[in-house]
């Protein structure tokens, strides 16, 4: 008996380990080292991100002929360190994405737990709200807001934040109602369980994943509508430096200076990837199914 | 031998859904007793209101279309139907629970199985945690899971479906329930696994005294498992009685001819007598019997009027003008 046990142990009851071989490294790195950077900025950066040297204006990345190991990526039109800028810039991207997301995926859950779970009436009243809101384009309101409610970051996060409670409304909701009709659901009821407790323990965990995916994948869609809308003059306002707003800026250059649009450009797409990929590992990661294989 | 007393009794019960198409009326006027230790069958084809009935004595009828029109629900003498939402919370679970069919959906995927047994024993004991994880662990000793320290740890997915229905069924007992509504419980387990989940189920039964109410279209567990057999058709019982008095000689048409529809070992038929036709929607019922359309002794009473119920027999009774005491015999 006792070796039939041990047996058991190994084979199907040892714990999943959690596949970190397969976690993606590549991003993985670019997530923390975003993160570093962007809040050790003020220790990292080589120079000040707003500090003007006009003699020093569009030097060309250190590699370029012209360049200097002083300005790794060269600089601007007023000689502001471009790298310094990038990891400045940093933090406004994720200070955004993850005030827009905490407030937007928190109403979004919410919402979306309420609407499958109570059903009928609420949930066609919720789902009108959420078509609604889905159907404004969403760059068009996020200027609207920041026209009407003054540039800033705050405008900024909330505006992205209107815009997105509703697609994590929508799809928690949808995963509540298969949840819903599965038969632990009504057992818990058999066991004398109330509403809310059911929603907190067996509707919540059960969406947590999807929840958790969702978020991730759209970190990268909220550094681009934060780029979007810094591009299009509706964003952070200068001096303080943005992505979106450096990629609007050189573009007016883009023949003469290409790396005053490049290098944040690029940033943008190496970190918005490296988001989506983790969140494709976390998606698997996360499922008890998958994890053990 | 002096009879147990009545646990549960159900009087002249009626649910109905109300539906877009109109109203369903799912259970029609049930009646059944249930004592302490017995085992009672409710055996039909399906839609024919057995499960229904077991929602509607836990007052879980599906939201908002179910409603209980009229009717008593008698649990140890009080009525269940006029309790408020937070008082049957305390029933369920505690003095009435359920299994359902399917043991791969009866368990939540996120959390191993100890925690759901904990859960399950924490909304009936004030514990420290330790002590519940204790008593989970107890729980699935006593219905035969091995190696339960380590099983207490597993998630649902990695144990088979056999497995899972014992910690269902654990699960239900944790409250130590007087009645367990038992709904097609070993439908999705294989032969084999059925008769050892059978046997678990009259041991738990044996040891606590429990009510069971045994939700089924399979004869062959009716046999093994029930005391008395109530056969439901169309929202109605129409025969109910001993199980063995019952099987040797059914009183109901239905009754004969779901029997009939039995394979049989011993005898080799060509061709499986079938009940031709199908049972009437239930939201357009006959004025008369509702089996008379497919009963080969249906005469124009039977289509006019619906038969009271007459007695069959010693605790056996059957719904139709045949088994009237009076009749010409037929």
């Amino acid at each position: 008996m006792a070796r039939i046990e041990e047996g058991l142990e190994v084979s199907t009851l040892a714990r999943p380990r959690g596949d970190l071989a397969r976690l993606p490294w590549v991003s993985f790195f670019i997530i923390a080292l975003l993160v570093v950077v962007a809040v050790l900025a003020p220790l990292v950066a080589p120079h000040s991100p707003t500090e003007q040297s006009l003699p020093d204006k569009l030097r060309p990345p250190a590699w370029q002929e012209g360049g200097s190991a002083n300005h790794l990526l060269g600089t601007d039109v007023l000689g502001r360190d471009v790298l310094s800028r990038l990891i400045y810039g940093a933090r406004v991207s994720l200070i955004v994405a993850a005030a827009a997301l905490l407030a937007g995926g928190g109403v979004g859950l919410m919402v979306g737990i309420v609407s499958g779970y109570v059903g009928g009436r609420v949930d066609s009243f919720l789902m009108r709200v959420v078509d609604a809101t889905l159907t404004f384009p969403t760059i068009l309101i996020a200027l609207l807001l920041a026209v009407s409610m003054g540039q800033g970051l705050q405008t900024i996060a909330i505006a992205i934040t209107v815009l997105i409670w509703a697609r994590f409304a929508r799809v928690v909701r949808g995963e509540v109602l298969s949840v819903k009709a599965r038969d632990f659901v009504a057992l818990a009821r058999v066991h004398g369980c109330s509403h809310p407790r059911i929603m907190a323990i067996h509707i919540v965990p059960n969406v947590m994943n999807t929840f958790m995916v969702l978020l991730t994948l759209h970190i990268g869609f909220v550094i681009i509508v934060e780029a979007s809308l810094s591009f299009l003059g509706a964003g952070i306002p200068p001096p303080t430096p943005s992505w979106g707003q450096m990629v609007a800026d050189g573009r007016s250059h883009i023949a003469s200076a290409w790396w005053l649009a490049v290098v944040p450009g690029a940033a943008i797409v190496l970190v918005v990837l490296a988001f989506n990929l983790f969140g494709d590992w976390l998606r698997d990661w996360l499922d008890p199914r998958l994890r053990q294989v | 031998m002096a009879l147990a007393p009545v646990v549960l009794e159900v009087k002249d019960l009626h649910a109905y859904l109300y539906t877009r198409w109109g109203v369903v009326r799912a259970v029609d006027g049930v009646s059944f007793a249930l004592r302490e230790g017995e085992t009672l069958g409710l055996v039909g084809e399906s839609g024919c209101g057995k499960t229904m009935t077991g929602l509607s004595v836990l007052r879980l009828l599906p939201e908002p279309a179910g409603r209980i029109v009229r009717g008593q629900v008698l649990l140890e003498g009080e009525d269940l139907v006029t309790k408020s939402e937070s008082e049957m919370r305390e029933v369920r679970g505690r003095r009435i629970s359920m299994i359902l069919q399917d043991p791969q959906t009866s368990l939540n995927p996120v959390f191993t199985v100890g925690a759901q047994l904990v859960e399950a024993l924490k909304l009936h004991h004030r514990e420290p945690a330790h002590a519940l994880w204790r008593r989970a662990e107890d729980a699935l000793r006593r219905v035969k899971v091995a190696a339960p320290e380590q099983r207490m740890r597993a998630y649902p997915h990695q144990m088979s479906g056999g497995m899972k229905q014992r910690v269902v069924g654990a699960i239900a007992v944790a409250g130590e329930p007087r009645v367990l509504i038992a709904d097609e419980p070993t439908t999705a387990l294989d032969v084999t696994i059925q008769l050892q989940y059978l046997t678990l189920l009259k041991e738990i039964q044996a040891r606590t005294r429990l009510a069971m109410l045994f939700i089924t279209h399979d004869f062959g567990i009716v046999a093994r498992m029930c005391d008395r057999v109530a056969v439901m058709y169309a929202g109605r019982i129409v025969e109910s009685g001993p199980t063995r008095a019952l099987f040797r000689a059914p009183r109901h048409p239905y009754t004969e001819a779901l029997m009939a529809s039995v394979p049989r070992m011993e005898a080799s038929v060509e061709r499986l007598p079938s009940i031709e036709g199908q049972p009437p929607p239930l939201h357009e019922l006959p004025a008369g019997c509702r089996f008379a359309a497919r009963c080969g002794h249906a005469d124009d009473r039977c289509r006019r009027e619906y038969p009271p119920t007459f007695p069959a027999g010693p605790a056996h009774e059957a719904a139709c003008w045949r088994v009237e005491p009076s009749a010409p015999s037929r």
